[in-house]
């Protein structure tokens, strides 16, 4: 009976430097399933690389030998001796290889617990795997589960909400002041890639027109072409808060870009429609007694940060109940397991119980020649039938979900009563 | 009548049991539970009243239980339609427990009617009721939507990110929900108003008699205009309208209440005990 085992790396036992060094390309990847499909030893395998994480998941009799035979391999196609990377390797079997899929996939061994990337990842190292054929009855099964695990994990508990990006914290805080971005016009000034980053998360969200000022209005100008946006000069700053919303400020100025008065001013004009102001530059580029103004909202950096900071708590808060609902699945996976490894042992019983029954058939019929056909077929149908009643309890005990150690005692004993084995 | 009120408050309770778990656990099935139960309430809650009606022929407004209850039903009802139309689910966590708890306290008042004479049922009279209680259930909720408000914008001002930030709206839903419910209470207590001095002027012979509690109804209803002139205007939105819907509806209450209890007027015994 094959069991699950898996080896692996990732960004908690190994520096970055060692997993760049065995982490697979896609040709590797087809590359090492087409090696390990020709070994007798592993009968089912598929490769999950990431930047995070390399992971080698087998099914195999033989667990010593195949997890020699992996990281032979990991250690001849990466021109690395096994000493250098043994350190970092892991190795798991049965439910706690089951356990760690489970975990990985549900993202809750990634770095940032609840990114949704993962999953994407290994559907597509799985997808590859099916391609190639490698993948059998225990890695669809698990695989299969891994994704429904990682799909209940996200809707039952909160490891995706929360944004944990300086970026898209300020866009959940200006939906938090806004409702809907949607037609919010923005200004950003200054630029950088944070700053960008906003934007973008702005225009997915369907927002208005983008602004953009610069101290050069020639780099406004390429920057505004690149959201689709309209270049303003820098000294029109103040004029723009009248018609924009939001305020994304990134600039290497070392005084204030806007003031409190000036906004105090424009506030009476804009009819106390909210101003959000997201500084993201330091020194900072907004006059934080801004946000003591009624209906204008000035976040800088430091703010942002300490939101994410609460926003990973939370998401580890919620880890421990994607925690317990993995350990739950692993239990319904190793019940699945066990029943399989029940089946080869039902079906060799049958068979041994019907051969002997069709040669004892045989044998009486031989010497009953003056009976019709139809009392043939009695005589079969009676025969069946007793070999199927007899099975029945027997059949009905080992399909049943009992613990473990009994249940392989009953396997044990039922191959010794009725020579299975011989 | 009894049992129907009983009844009536315990589907409010379950409905604040309703509300306070979707508060905690953040499912949308637990709001919605809040909802219907609250509607159930609703429609036992008329059912009490229009008994009420039938058996004397008049409006159910003739002591302070009376009054209570109606008041209730009106928050209950114009609740129901904020719900259905803004979508502000957490409001229930405002609405449902006070419509439990005062109508609690309301059951436990004597339910004798006091005598009134000069009481004529006409429809100036039903609109002049009907509109009033409306109106200041729309005040209620406008105040509850402006706590909420605050609570909102305190936390996003000091960047203390708690329980309630997580779980309450934008602040433009709750500024917008707060300036809808105070547009339907000023319309409803201006009818209220209107109507109140043609009944008076047809029973009385003549629009107003200066009576405290139609002076400070007078002074809320130049408050709320106030409110909503400034609004339109020079755009007092956000806090300071929270702010003023939460001053607003203590008038209400002092109208409701205080006038009654401090000051005389042919309008006390409706909410005397």
């Amino acid at each position: 009976m094959d069991e699950i085992v898996l080896l692996g790396i990732n960004h908690k036992t190994a520096p970055i430097e060692l997993r760049e060094c065995l982490a697979f390309s896609n040709e590797e990847t087809l590359a090492a399933l087409e090696t390990f499909k020709a070994s007798p030893v592993i009968s089912e395998v598929m490769v999950i690389s990431t930047c995070n994480r390399v992971e080698i998941l087998l099914a195999t009799e033989n667990q010593t030998k195949a997890a020699e035979t992996a990281k032979t391999y990991l250690s001849a196609s990466k021109k690395l001796p096994v000493a250098k990377f043994e350190q970092a390797l892991y190795t798991h079997c049965g439910d706690e290889a089951v356990r760690h899929i489970f975990k990985v996939a549900a993202s809750l061994d990634s770095m940032m617990v609840g990114e949704p990337q993962i999953l994407g990842q290994i559907k597509e190292a799985y997808h590859t795997a099916s391609l190639k054929k490698t993948s059998g009855v225990l890695l669809n099964r698990l695989l299969h589960r891994a994704f429904f695990v990682a799909k209940r994990v996200r809707s039952e508990t909160g490891i995706g909400d929360h944004a944990v990006s300086i970026s898209y914290a300020a866009i959940e805080l200006g939906k938090k002041i806004f409702g809907s971005l949607e037609g919010k016009k923005a200004l950003l000034v200054g630029a950088g890639e944070m700053a960008e980053l906003a934007v973008e998360h702005l225009l997915r969200n369907k927002s208005g027109d983008i602004f953009v000022a610069n101290r050069t209005f020639e780099r406004g100008v390429k920057l505004a072409q690149k959201f689709n946006g309209q270049a303003v000069r820098f000294e029109e700053i103040v004029d723009c808060l009248q018609i924009v919303d939001i305020i994304i400020s990134s600039t290497g100025s070392p005084d204030f870009i806007i003031t409190r008065d000036q906004v105090k001013g424009i506030m009476r004009i804009r009819r106390n429609r909210p101003l959000f102001f997201i500084d993201i530059a330091v020194p900072r580029d907004i006059d934080p007694a801004i946000n003591r103004l009624n209906n204008a909202y000035v976040y800088d950096i430091d703010d942002l940060q300490g939101i994410i900071e609460e926003n990973i708590q939370e998401r580890n808060r919620e880890a421990i109940k994607g925690a317990r609902i993995v350990d739950e699945s692993v239990i319904h996976f190793r019940q699945w397991y066990e029943n399989l490894s029940a089946v080869p042992t039902i079906v060799a019983l049958r068979e041994k119980m019907n051969s002997i029954a069709e040669t004892e058939i045989k044998k009486t019929l031989q010497s009953l020649s003056h009976l019709s056909d139809q009392d043939h077929q009695a005589i079969t149908r009676m025969a069946n039938a007793m070999v199927n009643k007899i099975l029945h309890d027997p059949t009905r005990l080992l399909k049943s979900n009992e613990d473990h150690g009994e249940k392989s005692d009953h396997l044990d004993i039922t191959r010794k009563l009725f020579g299975l084995d011989e | 009548m009894e049992i129907i009120i009983l009844i009536t408050i315990i589907f409010y309770l379950l409905s604040t049991a309703g509300y306070f778990a979707y508060l905690f656990r953040q499912k949308n099935y637990l709001q919605q539970t809040g909802y219907y139960l609250l509607a159930a309430g609703f429609v036992l809650h008329t059912m009490a009243l229009a008994y009420g009606f039938i058996q004397s022929g008049q409006i159910p407004v003739k002591n302070l239980f009376e009054t209570l209850s109606i008041a209730c039903w009106a928050i209950a009802g114009v609740f129901l339609i904020l719900q259905y139309k803004f979508k502000l689910k957490i409001l229930g966590i405002y609405a449902a427990p006070l419509l439990t708890i005062v109508m609690a306290l309301a059951s436990r008042l004597p339910k004798e009617p006091v005598q009134v004479e000069n009481i004529y049922n006409n429809l100036w009279f039903i609109v002049h009721i009907i509109a009033v209680f409306i109106g200041e259930a729309s005040f209620a909720l406008a105040c509850g939507v402006g706590l909420l408000y605050l609570v909102q914008e305190h936390a996003i001002k000091t960047k203390h990110h708690g329980f309630f930030f997580r779980r309450l709206p934008s602040l433009e839903l709750l500024d917008s929900t707060g300036y809808g419910c105070i547009v339907a209470g000023f319309t409803m207590l201006s009818v209220g108003l209107v109507s109140g001095f043609v009944y008076a002027k047809l029973v009385w012979g003549k629009f107003l008699s200066w009576d405290p509690k139609e002076v400070w109804a007078g002074i809320t209803w130049l408050l709320y205009a106030a409110l909503l002139h400034q609004r339109l205007i020079a755009g007092w939105r956000g806090r300071r309208a929270a702010v003023m819907a939460i001053i607003g509806f203590a008038a209400v209450l002092f109208t409701f209440f205080g006038v009654n209890f401090l000051l005389k007027g042919h309008h006390g015994e409706f909410t005397r005990w």
